[in-house]
Order: C-alpha cells, then sequence, then structure tokens
C-alpha cells in the first residue's frame, strides 16, 4: 500500500486517481501512525517552500519522513515534495529542507535565454544515471512541468534532466529516496508509468 | 526544451458538452467525461472545461463531471466559468482542477487574482481576457464579450500577470468562431511583453491556423473548441504537422 503525506499542502485528487489506475492501494495520512504502515511514500507538494516545511515539521510529519526514508521505505516527492527532500531552499528567505538528498533549491535561472517563469508545460526527460523509476519510460519521452525553483548542487542524485535556458534537474535519487520535478499524475501514460514502477519499489 | 501545447476547450453546460461532436466510434458524444478521454488518448496537452450552467442546482452536475474526469484523464485540467470568488477557486480545485481560469471574475474584484494567488499559488491562477479591437485600440471585455470595459488590454493582462496569474488566456473576440485563423496582430501586441505563459484562442480553423500562430507569436499554446468537437481538425494529425513544420510538440 502506497501512503500519500497530507500535511495541507496540495491537491491529492490526481494523484490518488492516478496511482488507483495503476492498481496500487493507496490511502492518505495526516499522522504518523498511518505512516508506518505503509509499503512506500508519496510526499506530494506545492505553493511555497518555506510554507511547506514549517507545515510538514509542525505536523510532526517531517521526523517520520526521515525515519522510514532512513530505514529504507521507498519515499517519492512530487513537485515541491521532491525539493524538500533536498537541503535548503532560497525560495523567500532561506529554509531548511529534509536533508534526505544533497543539493539546494534556487530559482531557474532563463532570464537571459528569454524564458517565461513559471517553467510550465510539457518538457522532454534526458537521462543521467540509471533508476528504477524510469524503467517503464525511454530517453525523450514528455512530462509536465509547473514551477519557478529547481534543485542545484545536486549532481550525485540528478536522474533526470530537461533543457529550459539552463538544465533543470527533472528527477533526482539515492538509494530508495527520489523525487520528480514534474508532476507525474499529469504526465499522461508517460507518468502512469513512472508511478506504476515506482509501486513496484 | 518547451513543448507548445494544443488544448481543447468543452464548454459544459447541464452536464453535457454544449458543441455537437462527431467522433463515429464514439457511444455518447456529448458526455464531456467521454470526450475528454478521447482528447487525452489523441494527444491533447491540457483541457479546459467551462462551466456555461445557467441555475445553481446544476452546479454539482458540473463538478461531479469534473471529478470523474480528473479521475480519469492525467493531463492538465483548467477550469472556468463563473468563478467570482475564493470559494469558487476551492469549490473546483477539490474536484481535481489544476488551474482555475477568472475573467470577468477578476474585472469585478481586483484583488482575487492576487488573493488566489497568495492561497494556491500562480501556476493556479489563470487569466482569461476577451479581447476586441474599438477604434484601433485592444479592449477587454466582460460578460463574455458583451460589456466594454474600456480598460487597455496590454496594461490589464500585464497588471493581472503582475499581481499573480500564472498565465493567460486571449480570446480575440473579433476572430472568435470566423475559424480563419488566430488573431497573430492581437497577440502580438498584447502578449509580446509577458513574462508568463500565453494560450490563444479564437479563430482556428485549420491545421495552417495552428502553425502560423506557432511561427508568427511566442505564444505558448493554441486553444481550440469546435475545431475539434467537428473532428475539421484531428490533434494527432495536427502535432504532426506543427512537427514537420520545426515546432516542437509532444508527440
Amino acid at each position: 500500500m502506497t501512503g500519500i503525506i497530507d500535511y495541507g499542502c496540495g491537491n491529492m485528487f490526481s494523484l490518488v486517481s492516478s496511482l488507483k489506475k495503476v492498481g496500487e492501494n493507496v490511502e492518505i495520512f495526516n499522522n504518523k501512525e498511518g505512516l508506518y504502515r505503509c509499503d512506500r511514500i508519496i510526499l506530494p507538494g506545492v505553493g511555497a517552500f518555506g510554507c511547506a516545511a514549517e507545515k510538514l515539521e509542525c505536523s510532526g510529519l517531517s521526523s517520520a519522513v526521515k525515519e522510514l526514508a532512513g530505514r529504507g521505505v521507498p519515499l517519492l516527492g512530487i513537485c515541491l515534495g521532491m525539493q524538500l527532500l533536498f537541503e535548503k531552499s532560497s525560495e523567500y528567505g532561506e529554509h531548511r529542507g529534509l536533508s534526505l538528498l544533497c543539493g539546494s533549491v534556487g530559482k531557474i535561472d532563463c532570464e537571459q535565454a528569454g524564458l517565461k517563469l513559471p517553467h510550465m508545460g510539457w518538457n522532454s526527460l534526458r537521462f543521467k544515471k540509471k533508476s528504477g523509476l524510469f524503467r517503464y519510460v525511454e530517453e525523450g519521452e514528455y512530462v509536465y512541468f509547473v514551477h519557478s525553483y529547481h534543485a542545484e548542487d545536486c549532481s550525485d542524485s540528478v536522474i533526470a534532466t530537461v533543457g529550459y535556458g539552463t538544465e533543470i534537474c527533472a528527477a533526482a535519487g539515492m538509494e530508495n529516496v527520489c523525487g520528480t520535478q514534474f508532476h507525474p499524475e499529469k504526465s499522461g501514460d508517460t507518468g502512469l508509468r513512472i508511478l506504476k514502477a515506482f509501486t513496484e519499489m | 526544451m518547451l513543448a507548445k501545447r494544443i488544448i481543447p476547450c468543452l464548454d459544459v453546460r447541464n452536464g453535457r458538452v454544449v458543441k455537437g461532436t462527431n467522433f463515429k466510434d464514439l457511444s455518447d458524444v456529448d458526455s464531456p467525461v467521454a470526450l475528454a478521454e478521447r482528447y487525452s488518448e489523441c494527444g491533447a496537452d491540457e483541457l479546459v472545461f467551462y462551466d456555461i450552467t445557467a441555475s445553481c442546482e446544476n452546479r454539482s452536475l458540473f463538478t461531479d463531471i469534473l471529478k470523474e474526469t480528473a479521475s480519469k484523464v492525467f493531463i492538465p485540467l483548467t477550469v472556468g466559468g463563473d468563478i467570482n470568488t475564493l470559494e469558487d477557486f476551492e469549490r473546483v480545485l477539490k474536484c481535481g482542477a489544476d488551474k482555475v481560469s477568472v475573467n470577468t471574475g477578476a474585472l469585478n474584484n481586483p484583488l482575487l487574482v492576487s488573493e488566489a494567488a497568495k492561497i494556491y499559488g500562480n501556476q493556479c491562477v489563470v487569466l482569461s481576457a476577451d479581447v476586441k479591437r474599438v477604434n484601433g485600440k485592444f479592449v477587454v471585455f466582460a460578460r463574455g464579450g458583451r460589456i466594454n470595459t474600456g480598460l487597455d488590454a496590454v496594461e490589464w493582462v500585464r497588471r493581472c500577470a503582475e499581481s499573480g496569474a500564472g498565465e493567460i488566456v486571449l480570446n480575440s473576440i473579433d476572430t472568435d468562431g470566423v475559424k480563419k485563423g488566430f488573431d497573430i496582430e492581437m497577440l502580438r501586441a498584447v502578449a509580446s511583453d509577458l513574462k508568463v505563459p500565453v494560450i490563444a484562442s479564437g479563430g482556428a480553423g485549420s491545421v495552417g491556423d495552428f502553425i502560423k500562430l506557432f511561427k508568427y507569436t511566442d505564444v505558448d499554446a493554441g486553444l481550440g473548441a469546435s475545431v475539434f468537437h467537428y473532428g475539421e481538425i484531428e490533434i494527432k494529425a495536427l502535432k504532426k504537422a506543427l512537427k514537420e513544420n520545426g515546432i516542437e510538440v509532444r508527440l
């Protein structure tokens, strides 16, 4: 069973539907006890980093997430949920993340290239290292992004990138901890295959 | 590189798609859910659902459809139509919408965009503007194109983008329904300096119109309704043609 962490940041409707679509049992939890029963967990997230990090901390869920990740439970962060896996973010001030992956989160620098923010729409994946998460996906497939900040200085953990003026980290991971900057639950069939692969981790 | 997006728009009244369709193998041609699934399979990059239900009783019918669609179609869904308050945002977001489109609601309450952006994030707030030429100027109209607000379109959309709209839809009243092409002149005039993504709407009649749109403007997406519903343009073929013309699309 996959547990989705509910800490008041994000719309989980599509995520639940897409996991059900790939045949997974899914439950939403806003407490530690529930999460301990899960085979794998997903940390979603929409909004600003600082606010989300604070909510996660205040709900007492951040320690549970760290503990479960440390025990080897597969963890997938999505969008802001992936950014929270890193050490810190400079979005509206400096904020600490979960430090499950090395690196920080900063604003996408695409102004010189004359590109718009948010980076919104479908972009094609380029793989940097192998990951079970993408075993059903081929190089060049498109996935859906909506974000203005991205992970930096995280080269060890980068799984896939996309080009947008600069190279943007699209997915990162180390062992059982991984994250996608894009929304697999909004990335059509490609996204469903990624979620399917996660449910098999 | 980001792909240019193709977005079918479904007008929904009392639970049915308003404009007819001619998909031969679709058993329920007027069902928004069946149509949404079909578009998603054909490669639509996103869907817009427009609620044109007149009465409050039928509003729940619309949200039921939204829920059903969002549980079957896994591409972004934008919902518009009579969005006037933060409660309206909440109502459709809870049912699976990813973005909410405001038009007259933002004209009536200039704080709606910034307040919604603060709560739900800029990416969630889409500002839709109906634009028409008046004495050589591009002016914003309200209430589905019925009321001239006198507002300069360039000024209005720039202000909305600054106050938190993460995306702008520009509907040309002059070219809407004419099917002779998008309003390239208006789009260039109104969209060129915007720092947020822009969706062009109004006038799509042929594959060539979309090629021109992406060649002569730097908009991010093209929206169409009846051309897709009546099958005049098939999305797969459209995207193939765009790609052959050097325009990046998701195939």
